[in-house]
Order: structure tokens, then C-alpha cells, then sequence
């Protein structure tokens, strides 16, 4: 194999880790809260199609963005709403937002375009187009590095440098600021956190704030970079996926990062079935690829490979006694 | 004591999560310009204005009878089964298998071994996860979703290679011998002068879900294994501290549960596709969710539920046959009773409880 073809792979295993990664990080600060999120899925579709709808209305990708985060927003306030404030059941109520996701885009979708559920295709502008970064022409003479700066570095949409500089920050917020301690404490002893006179319902409300912006960006990159338009079910599991990377990573950011770009590879070497035979020496069942992040996400919550321990006060709805 | 009579409880508390998500689906239909009251006419009209639609009610009925069983009895020991989806496609091979594979005399024949096929088949999908929640504590919601996507690649993997028949461009298996056809309700109920439910796909299966729930109810509340279900499911501690033994609860409740869901396939598969098709169950297993929650995990509760949610889909597809209103609005239906009957639960019941305390303690003051 030589350097364009690993060049090649890599490339399309960045482009595919990236929604992944988001949702993953987007899972992480409401799981480490305390509030899980199955719905991740629903948020990033419905991102997706707000995003599409309204890049192609304005034209302009970065007004999709912003309403693409509203609609991630909204459902994600509909989760923290049955969730913290009435005390439901945080999987019930994140299937029935994957559900609400999956029936309203379609709806909405055949009301305002008329496509058969889709949105008109993107054209330039309504686009997150990619970014050339600095002297990546200068150097693309140098060997090695040139074309690994030029092409795999250098070379993607806006919105893959925002969700890779989001691990460092997600770090940063977690393990550096008192907002991140206190966020990592209400998910793991809320009673502490609310004698210490912090309040529980806002901090919570914060965390899934903070994962509907993530999922947001995710959906829109789906619909805006990713491809050129809003289809049906366009998120195609991979809020599943991120949820499989978070448990994989043990709900630590940079972990998150490692397992995303793993799950990314898996979903990008299917794409070149000529090289994973000549590599393997024997043809490899595409369904077992992509069947893969699942089947291990399995053999890590059997615990062997170490034990995947979630939050403690994960799933459970905080109730102060009276 | 409760702060609410049990009527109420049963009766109130889903019929107001009902209306809500009603309400909600009107405004949804009247924001994309069409008339709500037309709508619903329509769908009564569609699925429940000839023995046609209600063939069609019934069949789709059947596989949530099923579906909505296996949640709930999963419910009752707290067990989340939202792997219905994939224990059903895992029936499906079941059943594949069964009627491909053994020459059977007669339908009925066919029937019973197909009905145990397909319980295995889903039953085995439901035991790693409920071995594993059982010995090592992973949580079963995420085993069973991530085995729902590994039974869509399992299935995919089958239909376009070992089940294809050969020469056949479809991922699908060949059509079941003639022998393993199950009677629909037209075989069964047309007279010579008038046919009833001309080519609608409900069958015999129908009865055997019903028979299900009776089964369910029997095992739930007038067993000793049911009743320990019931105590582990209401606390954990307790029913340990009685000498019942966690493990072999989560094990019971998610085969039986499994089973459950596979046995769906009796219905889709055999009696109406009679063969197996890439994506049969079509999300039957995830309806089977909202079912259970409406239905309070009660068998009669679940088959109301699921009659419902068969009008829903019958009267959907009539829907986007006769309006522009899409097919997918019973997606979001689906989705507001599941949010309003699981997830926002208290804050349907809640002010009813202060309601009935507010009554209740009015004419003891009179007193």
C-alpha cells in the first residue's frame, strides 16, 4: 500500500469520525451529569434536516448551523424537561425523541419541499465548503509530511477542525474548571452537589444544554458537509455508534477521540473493498464490518476488556427529600 | 393509600397521555395545511369502515400484541427490552428456517413448529444481553440496541448469500411451500356468496396472539415464577432478601420476553410475506414499546393498545395514500404517546392525583 492510498483511508476515516466524535462528546457531558441519552440519534437528524432546510432557504451554511443547533435544542430541552424536571425515565423518553426525530423531519420535510421527504440539494454557499489551511501548497513538495499536511490535514470543512479542537476543550472544561468538577460530581453524587448549595436541576440542565449544541453541529454536518442535503434517516445509526464509542472510551474525552476515529476507520474501509482484500489476503463480509462497532461494544460491556463503570448516579432522576 | 382509585390509575392517566398526543398530532396535521377532523375521518373510514381495513387493523394488531407482551413482560421484573426489534428479525430466520426447511403436512402442523422456531430463535437474540445484565451488570438497554443493529447485519448477511435462492436477485428467501400456508381471515370467515376481508393480511395468528396475552396473564399473576417477577421488579433488595435469586429472573423475564418478540414473525413472515424479507419487521419491535407503556403492561391493556396502534398504522397508510400528509406521521404519533405515557408520566398524573386528594377530601370535611 503506498502513502495516497493510506492518505486516502485516513482522510475518509476523518470525514467519518467527525459527526461520531461530536455525538460522542455530546453524550458525554449528559452522561457525566448524570442524565443518559439514547436520543442522541433523534437530535443529530433533526439537526440535520433544520440545517439543510434553512442553509438552502438562506443560502448561507452558517444560518443552517445556528437553526440546526436550535432544533438539537429544543429536543434537547423536551429531554431534560421529561427527564430532570418530571422525573421520567431518561431511555424512555430518549427513544420517544429518536422517534419524534425520525417521524417529524419526513413530515415537515414533504410539507416544505414537496421531495418525497428530502430537502432540494445544497448548492455552493449553502455548504460548508473545505478549508485550505496555511502553506499547505508550499509544502506538499516535502516528502512524507508535505502530502500528509496537504491532503489529510489540511483539506476538510470547518466543522471537522471544531469537533477535533472540542477533545482538548472537553478536557479542559471537565478536568480544569469548577463547572466541569461540579458537572462530573452531579453525576456521580447529586446529594453532595446540592448540600453544597449547587444547584442540581441547573447544572444538569447545562449538561444537556451542552449536548444538544454538540449534537447540532453533528446533524448539520451530516446534511451541510458531509453530503449535499437532508434524506431520510440520514443519521443511520451513528447516535448509536457514538453512544457504543462513549462506552468503548469510558466516558473520558480523549478516549472518546481514540474510539471514534477506530469506528470511523471500520465505517470508512468498506468503501475500498479492492484494498481490505489485498491487505487481509481474503475477502472480508462487509455486513461483518459493519456489524463490528457493535459486536464490540458488546465484548466491552461484558467486561473483557476492562470494565466499562458508567456514572454512578447515571439513569437516575434526582430527588431531594422532603 | 393511593392517592388515586385504580380506575383512574388505568383508566384516566393513558387516556389523557392519549388525548395529548392527539391534540399535538392535530396541530402537526393542521401546520402542514390539512384539515385534522378530514384526517381522522379518513383513518376511522380507512381502517375500521370494512372488513378490508379491519383486516388490515387486526394484522398489524398482531405483531404488536406480540411485540407490546414482550416489552411489557420485560417491564414487570424492570427490564427495558428495546431489542424487540432485533429478537423479531431473529424470529423471522426462525420461522424461515422451520417452513423452508421441514416438510410439514398441514397448516396447523406448521404452525406449532413455526411458533416454536421463531420463540427460540428470539429468545436465543435476548439471552447474551440478559446474560450479561444478569453476571456482569452491563445495562440491557444498550446490549439489546447494539444487538439490534448486529441482527440487521446478521439478516442482511443471510438474505444476500446462504437464504437466496439461487439465480434470484432479491434478498430474500424463496416463497415457503404451499403446505405451511397459514388460513387468512378471508380463507376463514367468507361464506360463498360474500367474501370478507378480500386480501387482507390477517390470519390465524391473530388468535394465537390473543391466546398470548391470556398466556401472559395466567404466567403473571397466577404463578409463583410470575409473582417473583413482580417482586423483583418492585424491589430488588426485597426479593433477594425472600430468596429470590436475581439472575434467574432476568433470565426468565428477557427469554420469555425474547420469545415474545419472535414469535411476531408467525404472523409477518408466515402468514402474510410467507417469505422472509430483507427489514420484515418494520419497526413492530419499537412500537411494542409505546403498546406496553399505554397499555400498563397489562395483556388486556396491551391488546387494546396494540388494536389502537393497528388503526394508527392502517389508517396512516390510508392517510398517505388520500392526502399529502405522509406516512410518517404515525411515526411522530407513535412518538408523543411513548413521551407522554413513559417519559412525562408525572406530569400527566400529578395534577390528577391532587385531584382525586382535592375530592376526596371534601366530603370528609362535610363529615
Amino acid at each position: 500500500m503506498d502513502l495516497v492510498t493510506i492518505i486516502q483511508i485516513l482522510d475518509s476515516t476523518l470525514r467519518a469520525a467527525t459527526p461520531l466524535l461530536l455525538a460522542c462528546l455530546a453524550g458525554l457531558f449528559s452522561e457525566r451529569a448524570g442524565i443518559f441519552d439514547i436520543g442522541l440519534e433523534g437530535k443529530m437528524l433533526a439537526a440535520a434536516f433544520m440545517g439543510a432546510a434553512m442553509a438552502y432557504v438562506s443560502g448561507n451554511a452558517w444560518i443552517g448551523l445556528l437553526c440546526g443547533i436550535g432544533a438539537s435544542l429544543l429536543l434537547s430541552g423536551v429531554h431534560g424537561l421529561a427527564s430532570i424536571t418530571f422525573r421520567g425515565n431518561q431511555l424512555i423518553s430518549g427513544v420517544a425523541i429518536n422517534f419524534l426525530a425520525a417521524g417529524l423531519t419526513v413530515v415537515m420535510a414533504q410539507s416544505w419541499f414537496g421531495q418525497g421527504g428530502r430537502t432540494p440539494q445544497l448548492v455552493e454557499g449553502a455548504r460548508f465548503e473545505p478549508v485550505t489551511l496555511p502553506f499547505a501548497e508550499a509544502l506538499s513538495g516535502v516528502p512524507v509530511l508535505g502530502p500528509i499536511y496537504a491532503d489529510l490535514i489540511s483539506g476538510h470543512t470547518i466543522l471537522v477542525y471544531i469537533a477535533f479542537a472540542c477533545v482538548p476543550l472537553t478536557w479542559w472544561v471537565l478536568y480544569r474548571t469548577r463547572f466541569g468538577l461540579r458537572l462530573r460530581a452531579v453525576g456521580e453524587n447529586p446529594a453532595a452537589v446540592d448540600t453544597a448549595g449547587i444547584s442540581v436541576v441547573g447544572l444538569r440542565f447545562a449538561a444537556v444544554g451542552i449536548c444538544g449544541v454538540l449534537c447540532g453541529i453533528a446533524g448539520v454536518y451530516l446534511a451541510t458537509a458531509l453530503q449535499a442535503g437532508f434524506v431520510k434517516d440520514m443519521s443511520a445509526g451513528r447516535g448509536f455508534i457514538a453512544l457504543a464509542a462513549l462506552i468503548f472510551a469510558k466516558w473520558r474525552p480523549w478516549y472518546a477521540m481514540i474510539a471514534c476515529l477506530l469506528f470511523g476507520f471500520l465505517q470508512a474501509i468498506p468503501l475500498r473493498p479492492d484494498l481490505l482484500e489485498k491487505f487481509v489476503g481474503m475477502r472480508i463480509n462487509g455486513q461483518l464490518l459493519e456489524a463490528l462497532p457493535y459486536i464490540l461494544t458488546v465484548v466491552i460491556l461484558a467486561g473483557f476488556v476492562g470494565k466499562a463503570i458508567p456514572p454512578r448516579a447515571g439513569g437516575e432522576p434526582y430527588v431531594k427529600e422532603r | 393509600m393511593d392517592a388515586m382509585p385504580k380506575w383512574a390509575e388505568v383508566t384516566l392517566v393513558p387516556l389523557i397521555s392519549l388525548l395529548l398526543a392527539a391534540i399535538l398530532s392535530a396541530i402537526v396535521i393542521f401546520a402542514i395545511g390539512e384539515n385534522p377532523w378530514e384526517a381522522l375521518k379518513l383513518m376511522v373510514d380507512g381502517a375500521l369502515g370494512s372488513t378490508y381495513g379491519w383486516g388490515y387493523t387486526l394484522y398489524y394488531a398482531t405483531n404488536f400484541i406480540f411485540t407490546g407482551l414482550a416489552v411489557a413482560i420485560a417491564f414487570h421484573a424492570r427490564m427495558f427490552n428495546i431489542g424487540g426489534e432485533g429478537q423479531a428479525a431473529l424470529g423471522g430466520l426462525g420461522v424461515a428456517l422451520v417452513c423452508l426447511y421441514i416438510p410439514w403436512p398441514h397448516w396447523s402442523l406448521a404452525l406449532l413448529g413455526a411458533s416454536v422456531g421463531a420463540a427460540l430463535f428470539g429468545a436465543a437474540w435476548a439471552l447474551i444481553p440478559a446474560f450479561l445484565q444478569a453476571k456482569r451488570g452491563s445495562h440491557i438497554v444498550i446490549t439489546t440496541i447494539m444487538f439490534n443493529f448486529i441482527a440487521a447485519s446478521l439478516l442482511n448477511y443471510l438474505l444476500i448469500g446462504a437464504l437466496k435462492p439461487r439465480g434470484s436477485m432479491e434478498p430474500a428467501t424463496g416463497k415457503f411451500p404451499e403446505a405451511t400456508h397459514l388460513p387468512s381471515f378471508q380463507d376463514m370467515f367468507s361464506t360463498a356468496d360474500t367474501a370478507l376481508f378480500r386480501g387482507a393480511p390477517a390470519n390465524v395468528s391473530f388468535f394465537v396472539a390473543v391466546a398470548a396475552c391470556f398466556l401472559v396473564w395466567l404466567f403473571i399473576w397466577r404463578t409463583r415464577l410470575g409473582y417473583e417477577l413482580r417482586a423483583f421488579g418492585h424491589s430488588e433488595t426485597a426479593a433477594k432478601y425472600a430468596g429470590i435469586s436475581p439472575t434467574k429472573i432476568i433470565m426468565v423475564s428477557m427469554l420469555i420476553s425474547g420469545a415474545l418478540a419472535g414469535m411476531m414473525a408467525i404472523n409477518n413472515v408466515q402468514g402474510e410475506a410467507e417469505r422472509l424479507v430483507l427489514n420484515a419487521v418494520e419497526g413492530a419491535g419499537f412500537i411494542g414499546i409505546a403498546v406496553a407503556l399505554m397499555g400498563r403492561s397489562h395483556p388486556l391493556g396491551v391488546f387494546i393498545a396494540a388494536i389502537l396502534f393497528g388503526f394508527l398504522y392502517q389508517g396512516g397508510a390510508e392517510l398517505a395514500l388520500w392526502t399529502s400528509i405522509p406516512r410518517e406521521l404515525i411515526v411522530v404519533i407513535q412518538a408523543l404517546v411513548i413521551l407522554f405515557t413513559g417519559a412525562l408520566d408525572h406530569m400527566v398524573r400529578s395534577p390528577l392525583e391532587k385531584l382525586f386528594l382535592a375530592l376526596r377530601r371534601k366530603p370528609q370535611a362535610e363529615a
